[in-house]
């Protein structure tokens, strides 16, 4: 295949117009994500074989009701629209439209058709039509649009045949003509004066260059000097582009009335049917409330099973690959640092999994919508917005795609708040570190007869997060001084039954960036933590010899000996040098240095804590003990007191730090990549760690 | 036809179900948002659900079923329909 028959397409439409799905059916697993050139925001592509002679290179670009940006999401439509004439931009603009709503979805086809780029229109939804007494005459359409346009239905993958070939015709035809020509109609002196500014921009692009204040690279500084003298009278400018919305709707109807016919008798009312429940006072809260249940309930339920397996499968391949490789320090790394770490990693897939093919199903059914409908003055209240409850529940799975999911929001304050705040939330890295304390410190007991009480301190902790999110946000909220104007307008999409192919590529598109994005921190430190476990200056190597030398005399059995030196070294390694020195700080919380340990290592990642004791005390007990972590813990005592060191004072003093602290450097990478500047995710860092060291110190010195 | 109408009022004024028409002098309040996603000088708008705190409420108009707050509705003015 030449590069020459390569097309590239960006696929453009509203929101809730089956976008994403056309974007699976003709990509198919060929996609990747990527980041917009000079923009830190993924970009998803796909490749797509369109005939014999043809392939595409298709974007899937974010939806947005219109070329004017009023969030991050759709600035990125109108940053990839107005870099023209270079080499990634696209050949054809593929706009999807939805039948039922297709007037509104034309004013974005109109505008993308004024930026005089060849353009293919798909209607979607066809197979709906009938029982919604639309009808569309195709051809007369065509021929008023002046485009290519193709009844598509990407649910029942039918007319995409149609499709492919309508992008070739229009990319090999390479016409392209405004189709409202609509500034003229305005101000014709004031538009042919902006037109004289450059011949290489239509002049809508110039418009749209003057209006969001956006030039492209390829602009020269005479010609930008011109344009902003267009700006000085702002007022003008918003006036011409109000008239501007309303010729194209004018021009819009005009042709929708030759072309476009609703037999209103047909149509039937679920939407206001189902409406009437999920938006209801008190049913409709009772619902998402029994939604949340049935999430967490699944996470860990559901989820236990395969965590369970990673964690045995991963034990097993360790102590196999142990009795299988030879002796030596890269055995060691690999048994002991390498396979330990993508187990840290792999483990939290099946919860993170299950999250998103919730929160997916409920974006898909247009169910998500009636929430933040619900939640948006209770949100708002609390200095965010009612899309911040999509964030806040992906937040109980990871931090990571949360902040992203923040990028909706249009109001700069609501949206930094929204990204300062999810980091409380209880996330799945979290869960290990409760499971385990929760598990030593806590009796399994019932209260009430029926719940557990180990299941019981979980939910509070869960409630704990969240409360302390909201408290933060309301707090943030009255301290930060930015002016953002606070502007709300969500679609209340019909009701649809979700696509189980968008469900899986949204799962598996979602779990692939946890993998890579933090995976590969988790794995990387836990060889760095190896290694330091494992060397030490020079103290280090004359452990064994000290030990085995003092304990002559003492006629120690073998084993004792061997543990003996194991620890001591442990004492020596670089890392325990590194906890014994934060001793003094964490001692009045009631830690001793390997706790330190694992805090410290917890920075990178919380679940390391875990995984850290687990190191810590394999490298200890260097015997073929098969006793589990938890035993291990358990049976730790203070060398001095001989009390416990996991004893009830303890375990709540780290379960609290967990709670609040800021200790995931993922997380904090992607709140510098958000927020562009470094000034929030150090605001997190030493504020939740602050907040994570007091409570503590408070929990321990009362309970102790 | 003005005779089937009586007073002017806003978006937020609406009853559940109530019926009301954009006016003209609304133009250059409506942001452009909203004025993009339908919400036009002479469009019908009927208020389908208000959410539980009274805010933000649900409306349809020209066919768009939109969620806004009360601030915003309070700003475009109708025509209510008698």
């Amino acid at each position: 295949m030449t590069a020459k028959n390569n097309i590239k397409v960006a696929l453009i439409g509203n929101p809730n117009t089956g976008k994403t799905l056309l974007f699976n059916q003709l990509t198919g697993l060929n996609q990747k994500v990527g980041n917009y050139p000079g923009i830190t925001v993924d970009k998803k592509e796909g490749a797509s074989k369109l005939s014999n002679n043809h392939t595409a290179t298709i974007t899937d670009l974010p939806g947005t009701y219109s070329i004017n940006p009023t969030s991050l999401d759709e600035s990125i439509v109108l940053k990839t629209l107005l870099k023209k004439n270079i080499k990634s931009s696209p050949d054809v603009i593929l706009v999807v439209a939805d039948a039922e709503n297709l007037k509104r979805n034309l004013l974005l086809f109109s505008q993308i058709k004024d930026l005089e780029i060849p353009t293919v229109l798909a209607i979607n939804m066809v197979d709906q039509m009938q029982r919604k007494g639309i009808t569309i005459d195709l051809t007369l359409l065509k021929e008023e649009l002046k485009t290519e346009v193709v009844l598509i239905s990407a649910r029942k993958n039918e007319g995409i045949d149609d499709l492919k070939a309508a992008i070739i015709k229009c990319h090999v035809a390479a016409k392209a003509s405004p189709m409202c020509s609509v500034n003229h109609k305005i101000d014709p002196d004031y538009f042919d004066k902006l037109k004289e500014i450059s011949p290489n921009y239509s002049l809508y692009e110039l418009w749209l260059m003057v209006t969001q204040n956006n030039y492209p690279d390829t602009i020269t500084s005479e010609e930008k000097e011109k344009l902003l003298a267009f700006k000085h009278d702002i007022s003008k400018l918003k006036k011409y582009q109000h008239k501007e919305t309303i010729y194209r709707y004018q021009e819009i109807n005009k042709i929708l009335k030759k072309t476009y016919l609703v037999d209103k008798t047909k149509a039937t009312d679920l939407r206001g049917k189902l409406d009437r429940v999920f938006t209801h006072k008190i049913f409709g809260y009772l619902f998402f409330f029994l939604i949340l249940l049935l999430i967490f309930q699944s996470i860990f339920d559901w989820a236990s099973v395969p965590m369970d397996f990673i964690d045995g499968a991963f034990a097993d391949i360790s102590g196999y690959l142990k009795s299988q490789l030879p002796q030596g320090v890269l055995s060691n790394l690999i048994t002991d640092g390498i396979i330990p770490g993508i187990g840290g990693v792999v483990i939290f897939i099946p919860q993170i999994a299950i999250l998103f093919m919730f929160i997916a199903i409920l974006e898909e059914t247009g169910y998500m919508s009636r929430v933040v409908f619900l939640m948006d003055k209770i949100m708002r209240r609390f200095g965010m917005n009612g899309k911040s409850v999509i964030p806040l529940i992906s937040g109980t799975a990871c931090a990571i795609p949360a902040v992203m999911a923040t990028r909706t929001i249009s109001s700069w304050k609501e949206r930094l708040i929204t990204i300062l705040v999810v980091p409380f939330t209880t996330c799945s890295a979290r869960l290990p570190v409760y499971a385990i304390l929760i598990a030593l410190i806590i009796p399994n007991k019932k209260i009430f007869g029926f719940y557990s009480l180990q299941g019981f301190t979980l939910l509070m902790l869960y409630v704990l997060g969240f409360a302390t999110a909201i408290l933060a946000a309301y707090i943030l909220q009255k301290t930060l001084k930015i002016k953002s104007s606070s502007f709300f307008v969500v679609e209340m999409p019909n009701y649809k039954i979700p696509s189980i192919k968008n469900v899986v590529f949204e799962v598996i598109e979602k779990t692939k960036a946890f993998v890579l994005g933090a995976g590969k921190i988790i794995l990387a430190l836990s060889v760095v933590l190896w290694f330091l476990a494992s060397n030490g200056p020079s103290s280090y190597d004359n452990v064994e010899k000290e030990i085995t030398e003092k304990s002559v005399s003492q006629e120690l059995p073998e084993n004792e000996l061997q543990q003996k030196i194991a620890s001591a070294k442990l004492e020596n390694s670089y890392i325990g040098i590194m906890g014994k020195s934060i001793e003094p700080v964490i001692r009045p919380l009631g830690y001793d240095w390997k706790i330190g340990i694992a805090l410290i290592t917890s920075f990178a990642a919380r679940e390391v804590f875990v995984g850290t004791l687990a190191t810590i005390y394999s490298v200890e007990s260097d015997d073929d003990n098969t006793s589990t972590i938890k035993e291990k813990m358990a049976s730790e005592v203070n060398p001095v007191t001989k009390e416990k060191v996991f004893n009830f004072p303890v375990g709540m003093s780290l379960l609290v730090f967990y709670a609040f602290a800021m200790q995931c450097m993922a997380t904090l990478a992607i709140v510098k990549r958000e927020t562009k500047t470094w000034k929030w995710p150090l605001i997190q860092l030493f504020g939740m760690t602050g907040l994570a060291y007091v409570s503590a110190l408070i929990v321990y010195q009362i309970l102790s | 036809m003005l005779s089937k109408f009586d007073f002017l009022s806003t978006i937020a004024s609406l009853q559940i179900g109530e019926i009301g028409y954009i006016s003209e002098e609304s133009l250059d309040l409506i942001p452009l948002k909203l004025l993009e996603m339908g919400c036009l000088p002479g469009a019908e708008v009927q208020l389908i659900q208000v959410a539980p705190l009274k805010d933000p409420i649900y409306i349809n108009v020209n066919g768009s079923h939109l969620a806004i707050r009360k601030e915003t509705a309070a700003i475009i003015k109708i025509i209510k329909a008698s």
